[in-house]
């Protein structure tokens, strides 16, 4: 039977229990969301006892499903004060599939916030221990540390010094199949962690065996329909394995929807610096990977790993939203400066998409200069790093900084940045982050990809028209993508290629012999959706904050002289389902 | 008439990123990719002066015409 693990911070108790019958069919975010709006208040401090952090693979991890690497975290966010999930790859989603653990819960908070503690999970259970080396270690420290002591092959998830100063940019972070980091990144979660006095948590497998099929010839076969799928949407296919994320620069430049200059132009001029096809080929020249996987058993391989100029490590996984946010809206001109800045993000643990927009509005107060990344990356280290005042305050994000220093243009919703889509000017990303539980994030309802990447269909980015049906059903499929373990860029794909998601429902019946349909699938979508809504309303957060900010409306954006112009009743139809 | 051609991923290969090139009056963005060599089943998105147009649109004196692969990220 699947068990749960609770972790219990203010007594130090563990419990393990068999997963309730009510949760079988959930995973991932659908179960982070679901144990969040049954257990934890919702009007209680997100730093307080009350909280509590899950964390759920997915429902088919730890099985040979292609790309299904991914496992959720969640809880009530610090930074939004809306529920909160967060996933990322790595190793430690598969390691719980194969122990089948259906979901760590922590709970409470110690009484004392001298000691920090380490949780060691393994096929025996887990065990609490008091912490003392790492303490105060950023995140590749700490993973040298706990290899040292424990081993190469344990997954880690880990905070860096920024979540233990319960900093709201702050993420959490795991180890990737080569020793790096990825992240759960919004939200502020690694401050929930740091507010249990969790400085990390192993995972051994040691003993498992691969996870049982009811039919494991059934699939296979699904398995080979949906892998085959990836590799032949040239997207998933071609795109992402050469390119990686960033290839999104020029195209964004080109339709004026590259909030450049913190939001105050949809195009960059130093653009073609900043691309992923500039990326590729520094990557090639310097002998790095421009074909890299975040998980085990990824296909579509959307990572690499990107030197410096001498051919050593710099950073990996350098995503699109970073190189955007350090290069357009802060407008650094050098890829090596913004993979240095990506490199000490990961390492102090903080949310590489909140970071930078925080800094394109710190520069707008006049605090560091537009286009300094030498003095960004001074005050990641020395400001952030070493929580001085200054620090602090950029570390607890955007809206905070906006706030400190009255500036009136500051990209969030719910509190949280609005990445590197413009909504001016791709206005189904704006009913996105208008309306989503999580505060503003382009990855619950991708609306980018049918407004501009023509996959998935066509909608006029500029037009309001069908934006916001287009939002509510990327929302609802995303909600239940996100629920499988399964990595969100099965997406591009499943929009184009009729077999691709009755593949993945067909997996899902052959792990656990249950008879799925679509409309299930689409169903466990809407619900999880409700329910976090229903958190966030009983938390405080209501329908007036489902709005972009103001200047959004006040201020055209270059190049297409658009402004944000959707009727506030047409945005509230998006809860009509 | 001249149009500015933008190309972008794999169009790029062997051609260029970007060039201000001669066409008669009448030219479809179709004749472009044509003349370019350019299968037209491996366009996933065409812009002139970045707004969204489709393989039969007749070019202007001036046009800026970019053509990109069917690409994604996020």
């Amino acid at each position: 039977m699947p068990k749960v693990i609770r972790i219990n911070m203010t007594d130090l108790s563990v419990r393990i229990d068999e997963a309730p019958e009510a949760w079988a069919g959930l995973g991932g975010r659908a179960l982070t969301s679901t144990v969040v709006a049954a257990e934890v208040p919702p009007t209680c401090h997100p730093l307080g006892p009350n909280n509590k952090l899950v964390f759920a693979p997915g429902l088919l991890s730890g099985t040979a499903a292609g790309n299904a690497g991914r496992m959720s975290a969640g809880a009530k966010s610090p930074l939004t004060g809306t529920i909160k999930e967060s996933n990322a790859g790595g190793t430690c989603g598969r390691m719980l599939g194969r122990l089948d653990i259906k979901a760590i819960i922590i709970e409470g908070q110690p009484a004392s916030t001298e000691t920090w503690y380490q949780i060691r999970i393994s096929s025996e259970g887990a065990v609490i221990e008091p912490e003392a080396e790492t303490v105060g270690m950023n995140n590749f420290a700490v993973l040298d540390s706990v290899a040292r002591r424990y081993g190469e092959d344990k997954g880690v998830i880990t905070i860096g010094s920024a979540g233990e100063n319960l900093m709201l940019i702050s993420n959490i972070s795991t180890r990737d199949p080569e020793g790096k980091l990825r992240s759960f990144g919004r939200g502020g979660l690694g401050a929930v962690m740091g507010s249990k006095r969790v400085k990390f948590i192993t995972i051994d497998q040691e003993g498992t065996r691969p996870v049982p099929l009811v039919d494991s010839a059934a699939f296979k076969a699904a398995n080979m329909v949906f892998t085959k799928a990836l590799k032949d949407h040239p997207v998933s296919g071609q795109g992402l394995p050469t390119y990686g994320t960033a290839v999104l620069v020029n195209i964004l430049h080109e339709i004026g929807g590259l909030p450049t200059r913190n939001f105050t132009s949809g195009q960059c001029e130093h653009h073609d610096m900043i691309s992923g096809e500039h990326m590729y080929d520094t990557i090639v020249a310097r002998g790095g990977e421009p074909t890299h996987g975040c998980s085990l058993g990824c296909v579509i391989q959307c990572s690499q790993v990107y030197n410096d100029k001498d051919g050593k490590y710099l950073t990996s996984g350098f995503e699109y939203e970073t190189i955007w946010a350090y290069g357009a809206d802060c407008l650094i001109d050098n890829l090596d400066l913004i993979a240095e800045c990506d490199n000490v993000m990961d390492d102090l643990g903080v949310d590489s998409i909140e970071t930078p927009v925080m800094f394109g509005v710190a520069m707008e107060a006049g605090i560091l200069k537009f286009g300094d990344g030498t003095e960004v990356l001074r005050m990641l280290r020395e400001e952030i790093g070493k929580a001085t005042p200054l620090g602090r305050i950029l570390g607890a994000g955007t809206a905070m900084v906006g706030k400190t220093y009255g500036v009136a243009r500051v990209p969030v919703v719910k509190g949280q940045a609005i990445p590197a889509y413009d909504p001016r000017s791709v206005k189904g990303i704006g009913v996105t982050y208008a309306t989503t539980t999580q505060g503003a994030d382009h990855t619950a309802g991708y609306a980018v990809a049918t407004n501009v990447l023509n996959v998935g269909g066509k909608v006029d980015p500029l037009s309001n028209e069908g934006q916001v049906e287009l939002s509510r059903n990327l929302q609802i499929a995303t909600a239940a993508i996100d629920s499988t373990g399964l990595c969100l860029f099965i997406a591009f794909p499943a929009l184009d290629i009729a077999e691709c998601l009755p593949a993945t429902v067909d997996m899902l019946n052959a792990r656990f012999g249950t008879k799925l349909t679509m409309d299930d699938v689409v169903g466990l979508g809407k619900t999880v959706l409700k329910l976090e809504h229903e958190f966030n309303l009983a938390a405080g957060i209501g329908p007036e904050q489902d709005r972009l900010p103001e200047f959004f409306e006040l201020e055209a954006i270059a190049p297409h002289n658009v402004k944000w112009d959707m009727e506030q009743k047409e945005l509230e139809t998006f809860w009509n389902f | 008439m001249l149009i500015t051609v933008k190309l972008f991923a794999t169009f790029r290969e062997n051609r260029f990123k970007e060039a201000r090139r001669e066409y008669p009056p009448g030219t479809t963005v179709a004749d472009v990719a044509t003349e370019l060599e350019i299968d037209h089943g491996l366009i996933g998105m065409i812009f002139i002066h970045g707004r969204a147009a489709e393989l039969d649109r007749v070019l202007d004196e001036g046009d800026v015409l970019a053509l990109f692969p069917l690409l994604g990220g996020g």
